[in-house]
């Protein structure tokens, strides 16, 4: 009897353990893959991908919340390959195709957070349970942020953040599933102190107006600490209500305070009409303690810019981004945006737009959407041609770093559109700041549920 | 010293909105009897006529530019306003002075929707409860927002102030005082000025008109002036469009002081109430009393004096003196005996 009879040849032992390895080593990706499908929110089974756009539609923020989702309607027509494909043609270091996502078209949905965290978490359920959404993306306020994002943690449902400045968001409350392409509070006071002591000296009085929520907190303690490290003084620090409208109570006060500059940590509607009120007040007229008195708006926007018309001239903020750049892949968005919208878009629109192309993006890199996977990818992923230079997502809270910009309201705007001038482009490494000062924990990568 | 005064200063402009929705709705009541909750609304179309006026007087026409392009790629709009073509440098002050315009635009429009309103849909409620009525207009004002929504989106849209209203008056100056010292609005001492001349006004037509005695009359004994031959439903709907009117004109001039959208009118309404009630139902010097004051009480509390004394009192303060003063005077401060109290 030969070897062949027997059944035992050095072909067949090769054969079988080849068969052996490739099985077990297809089985992941084979039948695990198969197992996330069972295991994870709304695993998209039919040839769409649904996303949720959960940005304000109402509130003191409904002016953001617009361009946002016209931004998100633009990212949904170029990751399906329609259109000019924007800056899917500059973003380096993505693997984008503008074939959809995973060869799934990308559809999506939308809601209102109404600028109000239990509206926009209501929303953002409503989305998943109902809508089948993969994920949930935008806003336009830190509190509604750092809400939405405690609600995708439980619900194991990946969140890009749109715009939110406070700390908070990638600090003490940061989550394992929320990710914030946009500037924080730390940011902005890391890289307007050198401009405003340049501009306005190192021996000023300061008064600050602030929106009485996370948001505003935060950033009221990082200008403050950065103005005080000039050698400011800080004279009061009043909270507001969100969506006071009539700040003119406030204001008063500050007429003979004492403080020769007043920071207006406000944004949105809010922003338009206290900075508008207080130049009623006649406070830019007014000379205190021998020096002419300044206004400071740390969180700048063209879109508030807009609102405000002439109140803004002069007035020193930052931004994440501006549709003047002249990057590669700031003027391909710009030159989309205005295509399809007659308008450049506003820094929100920006980073919603970004925030999109950076997820699909980690689903193609990850090559599936069972989120912990999603997530590895997007920590610590560098990329560029999105607008803001050479940028990273630190693995350890979540944060993109990148440049900043130091902006002024233009004395003598050419169109409706341009109406802040980038002052300084502050480097990256100027703002960034060690991830510990912050605290919070991310949590865990597997989902705690299905929902 | 100075501080005080700018606060009370504040709590005039304040008050003097207050005051003048307070007196609309004090007005539908006393001669209706009908707890309006769309009055609210009223003020917010009012704001509206001031958009609408503006829209109408900067419509520009649009030619697209042969050499010109956007940042974007595309023919760049050359927008040319009409009014400028129609009547040269006449034209920008027309723009310029579109809030106060708006006021000869508003009295009209206002006076019909208040007197379509009341014949429309208010009539058919006076003789159902109090309840009935307030959640039928409560209705109406949700209606006549979401319509303000559709047809002009959902956020604050900004109207300039008249260009020479701009920045502050020198009061200090006026008193003797060096200069910069004591400085207030123009717009908010012009938006005080105009609700007192407006309140005045309302008063003495009602005082001193015979259309206006026979009003109070009917407030007092609506039967025995109905016995006397005397149309006084005709008259009471009049009154209505007045109260409309007066809405409508606090609601337009208010637009440079905060930028309206569809939702001002209930942002007043609440307070509105609370200053009604407390004047006392039915009373009209009660109302403006009540909106002056709550308007002072508001503004002193968010000094920052106060607040280290009792945090967050400037959000609560209205409430606050509504409750104490219900208790120490459960019909208001000039109310009057069996009004609501059947």
């Amino acid at each position: 009897m030969s070897e062949r009879d027997n059944g035992f040849s050095r072909r067949k032992v090769l054969k079988g353990t080849a068969a052996g390895l490739i099985g077990t080593g297809l089985a992941p990706t084979v039948f695990v893959r198969g197992a996330w499908a069972q295991e994870f929110c709304n695993n998209p089974t039919g040839d769409t991908v649904t996303f949720g756009f959960n940005v304000p539609q109402t509130g003191a923020y409904a002016a953001e919340g617009a361009d946002e989702l016209k931004a998100y309607q633009l990212a949904v027509k170029h990751l399906n390959g329609e259109g000019d494909g924007g800056m899917i043609s500059t973003f380096v270091g993505g693997q984008l195709k503008g074939n959809g996502v995973l060869g799934k078209k990308v559809a999506y949905v939308s809601g209102d957070t109404q600028t109000k965290s239990d509206a926009a978490r209501d929303s953002a359920k409503r989305m998943v349970e109902r809508d089948g959404a993969i994920m949930i993306t935008g806003g336009s306020s830190s509190g509604v942020a750092v809400a939405v994002q405690g609600l995708c943690q439980e619900m194991g449902i990946m969140f890009m953040a749109g715009l939110t400045h406070s700390n908070d968001t990638t600090g003490k409350d940061k989550k394992r599933y929320g990710f914030r392409h946009f500037f924080n509070a730390y940011m902005s006071g890391a890289a307007l102190a050198p401009v405003l002591s340049q501009e306005y000296g190192n021996d000023r009085v300061a008064y600050h107006l602030t929106a009485d929520y996370t948001w505003g907190w935060t950033q009221e303690e990082s200008i403050k600490n950065a103005t005080e490290a000039l050698g400011w003084k800080t004279q009061a620090a009043v909270r507001t209500p969100v969506g006071a409208g009539d700040f003119s109570q406030y204001l008063t006060p500050v007429l003979n305070s004492g403080a020769d500059v007043l920071i207006l940590n406000h944004y949105g509607a809010d922003m338009v009409n206290s900075l508008t009120q207080a130049v009623q007040f006649g406070l830019l007229d007014k000379q205190v303690n021998g020096k002419q008195f300044q206004i400071v708006v740390p969180l700048f926007s063209r879109l508030m810019a807009q609102g405000a018309g002439d109140a803004i001239k002069g007035i020193l903020g930052t931004t994440n981004w501006h549709w003047s750049l002249q990057d590669e892949g700031s003027q391909a968005f710009v030159k989309s945006f205005g295509a399809e919208y007659g308008q450049p878009p506003s820094q929100a629109a920006h980073t919603c737009y970004v925030q999109a192309l950076l997820y699909a993006n980690a689903c193609e890199m990850a090559g599936t959407f069972y989120p912990p996977e999603i997530i590895k990818q997007l920590e610590g992923f560098k990329f560029d041609g999105l607008g803001n230079g050479p940028t990273e997502y630190r693995a350890e809270d979540h944060q993109c770093f990148k440049d900043v910009f130091v902006v002024r309201g233009k004395q003598a705007p050419s169109s409706q559109f341009d109406l802040l001038e980038v002052v300084q482009q502050v480097p990256r490494s100027q703002v960034e700041y060690d991830a510990a000062i912050f605290g919070g924990e991310l949590g865990p990568y597997e989902p705690a549920s299905v929902c | 010293m100075d501080a005080i005064f700018l606060q009370f200063l504040n709590g005039l402009d304040k008050g003097g909105a207050y005051a003048l929705i307070a007196l609309g709705l004090t007005l539908v009541f006393g001669t209706l009897g009908v707890v309006n909750f769309a009055h609210g609304a009223l003020f917010m179309l009012g704001a509206f006529c001031a958009v609408t006026v503006r829209r109408f007087l900067t419509m520009e026409s649009v030619t697209l530019s042969a050499t010109e392009k956007t940042p974007w790629g595309t023919a760049l709009e050359v927008r040319v306003p009409y009014i400028n073509t129609w009547f040269g440098d006449f034209g920008n002050v027309l723009v310029d002075y579109s809030v106060p315009i708006s006021i000869l635009v508003a009295i009209p429009v206002m006076l019909i929707v208040g007197v379509v309103m009341e014949r429309g849909l208010i009539k058919h409620f006076y003789k159902r409860t109090h309840a009935e009525q307030i959640l039928v207009t409560f209705g109406l004002a949700i209606v006549l927002q979401e319509i303000v929504k559709a047809i002009f989106g959902a956020n604050p849209l900004p109207q300039p102030m008249p260009s020479s209203m701009n920045g502050a008056a020198d009061i200090g100056l006026w008193l003797g005082m060096d200069p910069n010292i004591l400085t207030y609005p123009w717009w908010r001492l012009v938006y005080f000025l105009f609700s007192v001349v407006v309140i005045g006004a309302v008063f003495a037509f009602l005082q001193f008109t015979t259309f206006g005695m026979v009003v109070r009359a009917g407030m007092a004994d609506r039967e025995t002036v109905g016995l006397l031959g005397i149309n006084i439903d005709k008259r009471f709907t009049i009154m209505f469009g007045i109260a409309a009117v007066v809405a409508g004109m606090a609601g337009a001039m208010y637009t440079p002081l905060l930028p309206p959208n569809f939702h001002i009118g209930m942002d007043f309404l609440v307070l509105s109430f609370v200053v009604v009630v407390v004047g006392g139902m039915g009373s009209l010097p009660g109302a403006v009393l009540a909106g002056f004051l709550l308007g002072i009480l508001q503004s002193f509390a968010s000094m920052n004096e106060i607040k280290a004394i009792i945090p967050g009192i400037d959000q609560v303060i209205i409430y606050l003196v509504a409750v104490v003063v219900l208790l120490a005077m459960p019909r208001g401060l000039l109310g009057r005996r069996g009004v609501m109290e059947n």
